[in-house]
């Protein structure tokens, strides 16, 4: 490394000095001026890296137990465990049928987990990602129905927002409640869960409903759709969506004075209000930011996969929102792949389901037994000091990484 | 006399803190034993151990001679052994009685409390030790005198031979200092063992047989009250010879900053805590808050800060009235607050220093862009330059506050607060849990505003501080006012005498 | 048409009553819990999981009873896994609640297909007999007959009373209470005091338990003889509203629950009106839930510090 590092220079050298003299001195200012902002790039880079790497290890350790636990159960219902995940994994990933399957499932996911993390970061509990969802579900559907003849870059948008719209809607119900009255926001939005379902119900079962058998709205105008990507799975523009999602929300998150004030306030309200920081404000804002997000993924499956709203559609990807959170270490990039991962489990899941014949819920156990390991990081500790040997591989590993970012670091400062 | 507890070689890690460092400690029955130290020396740590809150990671422990091993409160108890904490260890929401008998609570029928043979207990003990407590009083309620009344007959309930008092008089007047130490006395001639911890030289000269010195975790030396002095007791305290007397110049006071008229607040628990306050603090001016802990000065902090709404009163602030104007507003008429606790309400631990650094500031120029993006480059800029100049002790800018020792936490937060160039400062127990060292640097601070023209509120309990930095004082007692000094005509004694409501013509 | 008189009546009471028991049994399992400074939002799943382990047992033995002892163990198991997560390894309360919901749904659900082939609802079992209080309608003239309605119940609905009285006992009447109590909002005196903090949790958190698993076996076995997927449908967490609207305090919980009683009595009557449709009615009692919260529990000062206890 270093004689390349060397042969680089000399070569600098060399072309520099055939080179007039303001040329160099023009491009020796440019670099000075880049200097500082490629070194805070690789800083950052490096320690965002190291964090998530840190993140990671725990979350990566729970999933391994779960996933021996729900073998073990398994095992004792009479299924073969060995059967049951090789159909799993290969039913997502095995061919790319499988991967657009556990990618479309894992959209809705993405959308509900933000929006969980996005409140928690502000200390707020929003477990009513689900009701959330599905009025953003909804709305999207009603705009998406009830307009004829609106070019798409018209209708799509439309309906989006309005899927938006709806979710920012029921989060501030909650919101509201919790900031003015005080209201436990745990039980507000799971409450309001169940209304949305049941309201929703109704009116898909009388307004709304399509003439015909099934408890539907009618099928939404072509224009508001969003297209597939990987037919014939279900993967839709929805997860672009997703994904832009997740890059503003980690922006917002780290480099707004909105997500500064949002995660002041989850990490410590007290000293928040003491520094001027409007705390009911903030915590209002979190929590229709999360019903947004939450809403948006609702719209993203109704305009990408379903087309129409119909009753009960969702197999409850807002409860997943909660699991995916935590397996992905509460930060956005996690997120993404636990969501993948989960999604995984449900496509794969289903795959299982119809070559073995286990029931799909062992998955929803699976993911339970995540969580429960997630609630005692130290629990993680613990078991991880039982398990020595890998830890302490992550670990030479991480360090081994470490210092190679850090030698890269020097060198770009000595230049 | 014989020996009531011996420790040997006890020494104590806390992550590589080494808070007790092989120390042999021993107690005669019958005698008063002062622990003196600064703060952080290692005296609350070593009595934590021997009470059952803390495993020694060496050493070991003697009660009458014979071993013990001190797992828990609970077998402290059981060996005779009782503390009465710094900070109290009462059940707000329950009464004296619950609080005393907690653990040991009398019984009939097997099951139910017995309710009036915890009231005919509590008496008989009030009595002997003369201890006056109200029984069937709320805890939250009582005066914090009484409190630790209740305190000391909790441990003697559990038939405690051996009481640790921590810091006990930190919140006391001196008249109730003066009957603290009646008490002690008549515990004594019961034959008890009292361990006084403490960092006041005057009170381990007045009321200890002998006196143990820690400083840094070791055991500096062992002496009979009667064969020293308190300049000797200092020196083994600190090192040098006296601890330090802090000049300043005086400066005249220019025109009225803030000026606060007839107002009336309530605490948390809706009861009156601010009655009718006056006061006026002038730029160029210290103007000291002296009182004990409790009579308002929280919620007048609260209230001048924007953390409180008064029930009725005016603020007014450079002559524009600001009573009802939001926290954030007021720090940007130059406000600036450092907060009586600077893990809870001044900083976010799990922020970086640089976070911390400009919290209250993230949502205006120069640390966000006109489109609320945090401006990272004035943000570090701002943060390194803060690093230097007020010598904050950090790896980096990007370390977590958490990882901070106190004295440089504390330094962060006067750094957000003083770079603010604030025009009025509301410093609330600013040493608190400070060493010499970072002590004497923050009234080095403070003084430095205040010669740059600040109107600085300090409320402190350490009646020295005020003493030292104030060009007022100002007495405060059951939320109000009873009387401002100037320093040159104020003197220990009467304060004292004011701060528990007594006149003085 | 149906009117108003067909709706309020003696029925109604006593369909509330038998709606209130599972909501009494569980919130003063959340009382418990809270009291002593650990939330419990994992009430639900307990419940579920007792609901379940009822069925389960009176399946294999033929016996109701022993699927209530069942009920109680296996709630009291997952009260315990509760503590030891959130007290010996000091997790997040709340997720570990949510854990224990989400285990519930998934295991019950897992183990119903297997067992009976079907992950919505078991096959019948022997459930808990009703003991009427016959000699009240032939002793008492007028209203005897009323009485009778009313107090047609399962013996798990008398034994709730006594249960509640017995809790209000033991909270402030015993040493037990006291230190409960204390352990709940001042852990640090409780301990100086002598009392074992975390022993004292974990007492109350697998009594905690155990009272949901009795709630959620009375869903079951007491009322409808099968267990149905999700059949708590979210009633762990109305108790937890039931508890705070209650204050905390065993008779609280009972008045509260027995007003969210009625409320689900009401909805059955309605459906049978046929003035609102299914799926509304089916809504009501979270709605009434979302709007007692922000209605009537203005700043409810809860009795306890949440956060773990940690000594060195």
């Amino acid at each position: 490394m270093g004689k390349a590092r060397g042969n680089l220079r000399a070569l600098l050298h060399a072309i520099g000095s055939k080179l007039p003299r303001s040329v160099t001195q023009q491009l020796e200012g440019v670099w000075s001026r880049l200097r500082p902002f490629v070194n805070s790039f690789f800083d950052r880079l490096f320690r965002s890296s190291v964090n998530f790497a840190r993140g990671i290890v725990p979350s990566t350790l729970a999933i391994i137990i779960a996933l021996l636990v729900g073998a073990i159960v398994l095992w004792a219902t009479g299924h073969s465990p060995i059967d049951a995940y090789s159909s799993l994994f290969s039913g997502a990933f095995g061919d790319s049928y499988g991967i657009g399957q556990t990618l479309a499932q894992a959209t809705p996911i993405i959308f509900t987990s933000l929006a969980f993390l996005f409140a928690f970061k502000c200390g707020l509990f929003n477990i009513g990602a689900e009701g959330q969802f599905l009025i953003g579900g909804f709305a999207a559907a009603l705009v998406g129905i009830s307009f004829t003849g609106l070019p798409f870059y018209v209708h799509l948008p439309l309906a989006l927002l309005a899927g938006a719209a709806g979710g920012a809607f029921w989060g501030f119900i909650p919101a509201v409640l919790k900031a003015k009255l005080d209201a436990h926001e745990v039980i507000t939005t799971l409450m309001l869960s169940y209304v949305a379902l049941w309201v929703i119900s109704y009116m898909v079962n009388y307004p709304f409903k399509a003439p015909g058998m099934v408890a539907q709205t009618p099928f939404i105008a072509p224009a508001a759709e969003l297209p597939r990507i990987l037919p014939p799975t279900q993967l839709s523009g929805s997860i672009i969506v997703a994904l832009i999602m997740v890059g503003i929300a980690a922006f917002v998150l780290q480099r707004t004075t909105l997500g500064y004030e949002v995660r002041a306030i989850g990490l410590n309200a007290t000293a928040a209000r003491s520094g001027g920081i409007n705390v009911k404000r903030g915590m209002i804002l979190a929590l229709v930011i999360s019903g947004t997000l939450a809403g948006l993924g609702g719209a993203g499956e109704i305009l990408g996969v379903e087309r129409r709203y119909i009753d009960f559609f969702s197999p409850g990807y807002g409860w997943d929102g909660l699991a995916v959170a935590l397996i992905g270490g509460l930060n956005p990039f996690g997120v993404v792949l636990a969501s993948i991962l989960v999604g995984a489990l449900r496509s794969g899941g289903m795959v299982m389901n119809r070559v073995t014949g286990v029931p799909l819920d062992v998955i929803y156990l699976i993911q339970s037994l995540v969580v429960l390991f997630a609630a005692a990081p130290q629990l993680m500790k613990y078991l991880s000091k039982k398990g020595v040997a890998t830890s302490r591989t992550a670990g030479l590993v991480l360090t081994r990484f470490q210092s190679a970012l850090k030698n890269i670091k020097h060198r770009l400062k000595r230049t | 006399m014989s020996t009531a507890v011996r420790m040997v070689n006890i020494t104590k890690t806390f992550s590589g803190l080494t808070a007790n460092d092989k120390i042999n400690f021993e107690v005669k029955k019958g005698e008063v034993h002062g622990l003196l130290g600064e703060n952080g020396a290692g005296k609350t740590v070593l009595m934590k151990i021997l009470y059952g809150m803390h495993r020694p990671d060496q050493g070991q422990i003697f009660v009458d001679s014979q071993e013990v091993r001190i797992e828990n409160s609970a077998k402290a108890i059981s060996f005779g052994i009782g503390m009465v904490h710094q900070h109290f260890m009462l059940v707000p929401s329950l009464t004296v009685a619950e609080n005393v008998v907690l653990g040991l609570e009398p019984t009939k029928y097997a099951y139910l409390l017995n309710i009036d043979k915890t009231l005919k207990d509590i008496k008989s003990l009030s009595d002997r030790y003369r201890l006056l407590v109200n029984p069937k009083a709320v805890v939250s309620t009582i005066p914090v005198g009484e409190q630790q009344r209740v305190e000391i007959l909790k441990a003697l309930y559990r038939r405690a031979e051996i009481l640790i008092l921590d810091e006990p008089t930190s919140i006391l007047t001196p008249q109730e200092v003066e009957s603290l130490f009646e008490a002690i006395r008549a515990l004594k001639q019961q034959g008890k063992s009292v361990i006084f911890i403490t960092h006041k030289l005057k009170e381990v000269c007045a009321i200890c047989d002998r006196i143990t010195v820690l400083k840094k975790g070791k055991v500096v030396g062992t002496v009979e009250k009667t064969q020293t002095n308190s300049d000797e007791l200092a020196e083994m305290m600190v090192g040098h010879e006296v601890l330090y007397t802090f000049e300043r110049e005086h400066t005249t006071p220019g025109k009225i900053i803030l000026q606060i008229e007839n107002l009336n607040a309530f605490n948390d628990r809706k009861l009156p805590a601010l009655k009718n306050v006056n006061l006026g603090i002038h730029e160029f001016e210290i103007l000291g808050l002296a009182g004990i802990e409790g009579n308002g000065q929280t919620e007048l902090a609260e209230v001048l800060t924007g953390l409180r709404e008064p029930k009725s009163g005016k603020i007014s602030f450079l002559d524009e009235t600001i009573t009802k104007i939001s926290t954030h507003e007021r720090m940007e008429r130059g406000f600036a607050n450092v907060p009586e606790d600077r893990q809870k309400t001044g900083l976010v631990l799990d922020f970086s220093v640089l976070e911390n650094l400009i919290l209250g500031r993230q949502d205006k120029p120069p640390f966000a862009t006109k489109w609320l993006t945090l401006d990272f480059p004035n943000a570090t800029r701002f943060a390194e330059q803060s690093i230097k100049e007020y010598s904050i002790n950090t790896p980096s800018d990007h370390t977590l506050a958490r990882y901070l020792s106190g004295g440089t936490q504390q330094r962060v937060v006067i750094a957000r607060e003083f770079s603010r160039r604030p025009k009025f400062i509301v410093a609330s127990q600013p040493t608190r849990g400070l060493d010499i060292g970072a002590t004497e640097y923050v009234h080095r601070k403070l003084v430095e505003m205040r010669d740059q023209g600040c109107a600085i509120l300090l409320i402190t309990a350490d009646l020295d501080e005020m003493l030292a930095l104030s060009d007022r004082i100002a007495v405060i007692y059951e939320g109000r006012i009873v009387a401002v000094r100037e320093r040159s005509k104020a003197n220990e004694l009467e304060l004292g005498l004011l701060m528990t409501g007594g006149k003085c013509e | 048409m149906v009117g108003i008189i067909d709706i309020i009546n003696v029925g109604l009471f006593a369909a509330a009553l038998r709606m209130a028991t599972p909501l009494v049994y569980a919130s003063l399992g959340g009382v418990f819990s809270e009291r002593a400074g650990i939330v419990n939002v994992g009430l639900e799943g307990m419940m579920l999981m007792g609901a379940f382990s009822g069925v389960l047992t009176s399946f294999y033995t033929g016996n109701a009873w022993l699927g209530v002892v069942s009920a109680i163990f296996t709630g009291g198991l997952f009260g315990l896994l509760h503590g030891v997560l959130t007290v010996k390894f000091a997790g997040n309360q709340i997720v570990s609640g949510t854990g224990i919901n989400l285990f519930a749904l998934g295991f019950t659900a897992y183990m119903s297909q297997t067992i009976w082939g079907s992950r919505g609802a078991s096959a019948s079992v022997p459930g808990i007999p009703i003991i009427s209080l016959q000699f009240l309608k032939d002793s008492v003239p007028v209203v005897g007959d009323a009485f009778n309605t009313l107090f047609s119940q399962s013996p798990l609905v008398y034994i709730m009373f006594v249960v509640v009285v017995i809790s209000y006992i033991v909270l402030f009447k015993t040493p037990l209470g006291l230190r409960i109590r204390a352990v709940g909002e001042h852990p640090a005196a409780a301990d100086t005091a002598g009392v074992n903090v975390h022993r004292t949790k974990y007492m109350c958190l697998i009594a905690s338990g155990m009272l949901a698993g009795l709630g959620g076996v009375f869903l079951s076995l007491g009322t409808l003889s099968i267990f149905v997927l999700g059949m708590t449908g979210g009633r762990g967490f109305i108790a937890l509203a039931a508890m705070i609207l209650g204050r905390w305090k065993p008779f609280g919980a009972l008045a509260a629950s027995f007003m969210f009683g009625i409320l689900y009595a009401l909805q059955i009557g309605l459906q049978s009106t046929g003035w609102l449709p299914p799926q509304i009615i089916q809504a009501t009692p979270y709605i009434l839930t979302v709007v007692v919260l922000a209605g009537f529990v203005r700043k409810a000062k809860a009795p306890s510090d949440y956060k773990p206890y940690e000594k060195d």
